[in-house]
Order: structure tokens, then C-alpha cells, then sequence
């Protein structure tokens, strides 16, 4: 056995991975001039003089941007500066017109946060070194011409903001957890749409490995171009596979760049960056500081909605659920909101929870892309589900008739009562006509009676199957269940 | 103020600058007496002075949130030595 071996299998590796997330704000209008934000316009469609760095141009900051920036810092439990700088990020690149971009380096506006999120019922909180705001760069398409590439620059310019954390994650499912409650934040606060497959958030991650209880850091690899909760999983498990079979065999980790191949399921080396790597920031000269006052951060902290984890706790407290489904049905505002809505319509919050967390979500999430879940696309509205969970509750109808009816609202995206009526799916709650189907089933099985009678007890959920089947399953089984006994035992 | 000449390779690959043998030796003697006349002010004893951000004395303008430009793709690709429909078209970068 190598000494490395030895070394790092007593006790084993420990994985430190640090998260640097974009994402992409909702502002209407980009970060320094007045072009459309929004994604999807045909190519150089969102463009000036200012975001094609044409000479003699000026930035003037978007006041909103700085707002959503702020919710983010309050969010966050960060701390925010009251002078931060901005600064000139210098490199060469087709998509970079200016050839610096425009971002915040020594002074950033927000520093010290911490955000918690929970994984497998268990809470974690991971510091956040700091966020600033930058703008972003343009887009390039290679795949047009084996010779030439082509250059879109409606995002250049368009605003962001980075989200940096301390190297306090241990596994691609914690980094991956951590992602989620972020992108849940931003979309809470309204500050991005938070849309992993148009771009509007993604993150590079910074994977290391040391000896279990090692205090200082490993080597560590930077990996970019992680843009959903899946790559984010695959691309570090890789990662420490890669790093681990490294330092097991004695060797040591290079500091780069990778870039994750989602087609090949690997990590690989951009080795093209290393010399570019020196940004030879500096204060950027056509801005001001900027200056966030109390007033501006107390006018902010007033406008915050409510957020994930109050909503959570106010789940449990205003409508007695359980931790575990406030978390669920607070995950995200959309779904949160659409629960509200249905008991609004129909006071029984537990079991709107119960339909929600198990039918209703499985449904979203079969019509949502990877990761997302799309209320949008869902054929009913909360208040079809409310009045479904009403008509079982007044005994118009039986649970098992209701997954019944809820396959139909699927389908149809029709009333719940339609359906019923269409169907004829009430219940029978007349006992009369619930008599006769016992005394029929008792009538068509006299051995399985004489058998229940000598005291195979078990059998009575054979009859209540039977009544059940021959009611097609409109029967109210309570009265089935009291009437099959008083003939039985009578 | 010294400079060696590897640093003034390597400036250039950052400026994206060919220089030749003779501009290196030249421009390391130019470039250090620029930085050691710049250098000058490092002399003035700072230590109980704010820093200065910014030489302009007044509070950042803003504009509000409003899509004011945009529109012409046409204008934007006018100087393009090249273009395709809309799009710029620059020689393959290769990743
Ligand atoms: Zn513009």
C-alpha cells in the first residue's frame, strides 16, 4: 500500500465544495443602459451603443437592479456596505465587447450572509462570503460554421447578481439542496425568475479534498457550466471520484478550471484559460461608489414578502400540518400560493396538504422540465381541488370514488360536482339499497360465510370487497361496514 | 522603477500585443521610468487619508427600470467586418 493510501484512507476523505451562483435579475430593462432584459428576442434585437461598447459611451446604474439586490443581501441575513465600488474585470473574448466586464471586486455591495436549507429532514446552514452584482456577457454559437462563430450580444449587459459561499458543503446532494433553497429565495423575493434552462441561474463549483478532520484545504478544481440540479449532482460525484483516485495513487490535484460535459458524463480540463486567468482588475472609472443608505435598506426591508422559511412555520402554527409537508408545500411560492388559494376555497387544510403533497404534485412535476415544477400546465384550478376535498367531506362522494374523480379533473380539467354528476359517482348512502347488495353477496357465498362463522375473522374484508364491487364502489362504507357486521354476527 | 523584460512578455500576451526583441528592450526602459515617475507618489505619507474611490464629488445617477433603446439589429451589425442574418461573425472560438 502507497503512503498516500495509507495516509488518506485512515478515516477517509472529507469533500469541501464552495458555490459561486449567477443569476440573472428580473429587472425589464439591463444593468447600465436602457435595452430589453428579456430572453428569447432574435439576435442583437436588445442592443445600443452602450452594450456594444461603441466609443464615447456612458453605464448609468439601473436603480431597480440595486433594489433586488438589496432583498437579496435582507434575505439573506447578510450585511450590507454602505459604499461599495465597482471594478473592471479585464479579458479578451468574442462576447465581451468592452473587453472588461463591469462587476464588483474589493468592495462588494453585500458581504457575511448565511442561508439554511434542509436536506433529508435534517437543516443545514452554509455561510455566504459575499454577493455583488455584475453584469453579464453576450452569447456565442459555434455550431453554425466549422470556420466562424457567431455572436449574439442581447445578454451582454444584462444583470446579475453572484452569490458566493464559504467551502461549507460536503456532497453534490447538499450543493444541489443549497441551490434549490436559493433559487426558491429569488423567486420568493421576485428578484429572478430563477429559470435554470433559459440561463437565468446557474453556478460553478469549487470541489476539494482532504483527509477527514484535515483543517486546511486541499487543492481545489473550479467547475464551470453547472445549469441544472442534476449536473450539479453528477458533475461533483465525478469530481471527487477523479480528485480521489488522483491523491489515493500519490498524486497531487492541479488547480483549473473544468468544464462539466453533461453528453459524457465527465469533468475536463480548459486548459485555454489558464494564461487569461490574470483579470488585472481595477476601479472602474465611469462610476460613481455606490451608496446604500439606511433609508434605502429599511424601504427595502418594509417591501420583503414573506419568505420560505416564515411561510414554513406559519404552515405548521395556522393550519396544524406537519413540518415536514409546510416544507414541501413551501419549497417553492407558486405551489405555497396554490395551496392557499384551495383552502381559501374549502377550509380543510390537512387534507388539501394530503392531495397536494401526493396527486397534485406528481401531476406538476410530470408536466414540468427537469427539476421544475409547472403549476401553469396543471388542466384545474385550486379551487377544483377544494371543491373535491368538499364533496368527499359532506359524504357526497368516498375517498375512493375521489381518486376517481380526480383522474377525470386530470383529464378534463372539468368541475369536480360535473364529473360526479356526469358519472354518477354519489355516494350510496341509502341503506335500503345497500341491504339489498349485502343480503346478495351473503346469498352468492355461503361457504365463505359458514367459513367466516366458524371464525375466520379475516374474511370480513372479502365481503366488504364484494359490497363495494357490486356498488361500484359508490357505497359509504361505513354503512357497508355496519350492516355487513349485523348480518354477519347477527 | 525596475522592470524585467519577462514582464513585459507577459503584459503583452495580456494586451494581446506582438512585440518584437527590439520594442521589448525599448519598452521595458519606457514603461519603468513611466512607473517610477508614477512612483513618485508613493513619497507622500497617506496613512491618515481616505482613500479615493472616485475624483468626481457627487452621489451616484441612476436611471429608472424602463426600456428606453434596442430595436435595431440592423445599426448594431452596420461596422461588422462580417455578419450572418444578425449575428456578428467572429472567427471560431475554439473551447
Ligand atoms: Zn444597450
Amino acid at each position: 500500500m502507497s503512503a498516500a493510501r495509507s495516509y488518506y484512507q485512515e478515516g477517509g476523505f472529507e469533500t469541501v465544495i464552495g458555490l459561486e451562483v449567477h443569476c440573472q435579475l428580473a429587472t425589464a430593462s439591463k444593468l447600465f443602459c436602457g435595452c430589453s432584459a428579456a430572453f428569447g428576442a432574435g439576435a442583437n434585437e436588445h442592443t445600443c451603443p452602450v452594450c456594444l461598447a461603441m466609443p464615447g459611451v456612458l453605464p448609468v446604474l439601473n436603480r431597480c437592479a440595486v433594489d433586488y439586490a438589496i432583498r437579496a443581501a435582507l434575505a439573506t441575513d447578510s450585511t450590507i456596505n454602505t459604499n461599495s465600488r465597482w471594478a473592471r474585470k479585464n479579458y479578451f473574448y468574442p462576447d465581451l465587447p468592452k473587453a472588461y466586464q463591469i462587476t464588483q471586486y474589493e468592495q462588494p455591495y453585500c458581504e457575511h450572509g448565511r442561508v439554511t436549507f434542509d436536506l433529508d429532514g435534517t437543516e443545514h446552514t452554509v455561510r455566504l462570503t459575499r454577493i455583488h452584482m455584475e453584469e453579464d456577457a453576450g452569447k456565442s454559437v459555434h455550431d453554425a460554421h466549422a470556420s466562424w462563430s457567431l455572436v449574439d450580444l442581447n445578454r451582454a449587459g444584462v444583470p446579475l447578481l453572484e452569490i458566493v459561499s464559504e467551502p461549507e458543503l460536503r456532497s453534490g446532494a447538499e450543493a444541489s439542496a443549497y441551490m434549490r433553497k436559493m433559487r426558491s429565495l429569488v423567486r420568493y423575493l421576485g428578484i429572478s425568475d430563477g429559470n435554470m434552462n433559459e440561463g437565468s441561474m446557474r453556478c460553478d463549483a469549487n470541489v476539494s479534498l482532504r483527509k477527514r478532520g484535515a483543517t486546511t484545504l486541499g487543492t481545489r478544481a473550479e467547475i464551470k457550466n453547472l445549469n441544472s440540479f442534476r449536473s450539479i449532482e453528477r458533475a461533483i460525484a465525478y469530481e471527487i471520484e477523479r480528485q480521489a483516485e488522483i491523491l489515493l495513487g500519490g498524486g497531487a490535484i492541479v488547480q483549473e478550471t473544468r468544464l462539466w460535459d453533461a453528453d459524457r458524463g465527465v469533468t475536463r480540463s480548459m486548459r485555454s484559460k489558464e494564461e487569461a486567468h490574470d483579470y488585472r482588475y481595477f476601479p472602474e472609472p465611469d462610476l460613481l461608489p455606490l451608496v446604500i443608505d439606511d433609508a434605502w435598506i429599511e424601504r427595502a426591508r418594509s417591501e420583503l414578502p414573506e419568505l420560505p422559511d416564515a411561510r414554513r412555520g406559519r404552515f405548521v402554527t395556522s393550519y396544524g400540518l406537519s413540518g415536514y409537508d409546510s416544507g414541501v408545500l413551501t419549497a417553492s411560492k407558486e405551489l405555497a400560493d396554490w395551496f392557499e388559494a384551495a383552502v381559501a376555497a374549502h377550509d380543510n387544510p390537512k387534507a388539501l396538504a394530503n392531495w397536494i403533497t401526493s396527486e397534485v404534485l406528481r401531476i406538476a412535476n410530470e408536466s414540468g422540465a427537469e427539476g421544475e415544477t409547472d403549476f401553469s400546465q396543471l388542466p384545474f384550478a385550486p379551487e377544483h381541488l377544494a371543491a373535491l376535498v368538499r364533496l368527499i367531506d359532506d359524504g357526497t362522494i368516498s375517498g375512493k370514488i375521489a381518486k376517481t374523480v380526480f383522474s377525470k379533473m386530470v383529464e378534463s380539467g372539468d368541475d369536480p360536482a360535473a364529473i360526479v354528476a356526469r358519472e354518477g359517482l354519489v355516494q350510496v348512502t341509502d341503506e335500503g339499497a345497500i341491504t339489498a347488495i349485502v343480503d346478495s353477496v351473503v346469498a352468492a357465498n355461503t361457504a365463505k360465510v359458514a367459513e367466516y362463522k366458524s371464525g375466520k375473522d379475516k374474511l370480513f374484508g372479502f365481503f366488504v370487497g364484494q359490497v363495494m364491487k357490486e356498488s361500484q364502489g359508490k357505497a359509504n362504507p361505513a354503512s357497508v361496514n355496519r350492516l355487513l357486521k349485523e348480518r354477519l354476527d347477527g | 522603477m525596475p522592470l524585467d523584460e519577462n514582464e513585459i512578455r507577459r503584459v503583452a500576451v495580456l494586451a494581446r500585443l506582438h512585440l518584437g526583441e527590439d520594442e521589448v528592450a525599448r519598452l521595458t526602459g519606457d514603461l519603468g521610468r513611466i512607473l517610477g515617475f508614477v512612483g513618485k507618489l508613493a513619497e507622500l505619507d497617506t496613512s491618515d487619508i481616505e482613500p479615493t474611490s472616485h475624483v468626481v464629488a457627487m452621489s451616484t445617477p441612476y436611471r429608472e427600470d424602463e426600456v428606453t433603446t434596442g430595436g435595431d439589429p440592423d445599426s448594431a451589425i452596420t461596422n461588422a467586418p462580417r455578419r450572418d442574418g444578425h449575428y456578428f461573425v467572429v472567427p471560431r472560438i475554439i473551447e
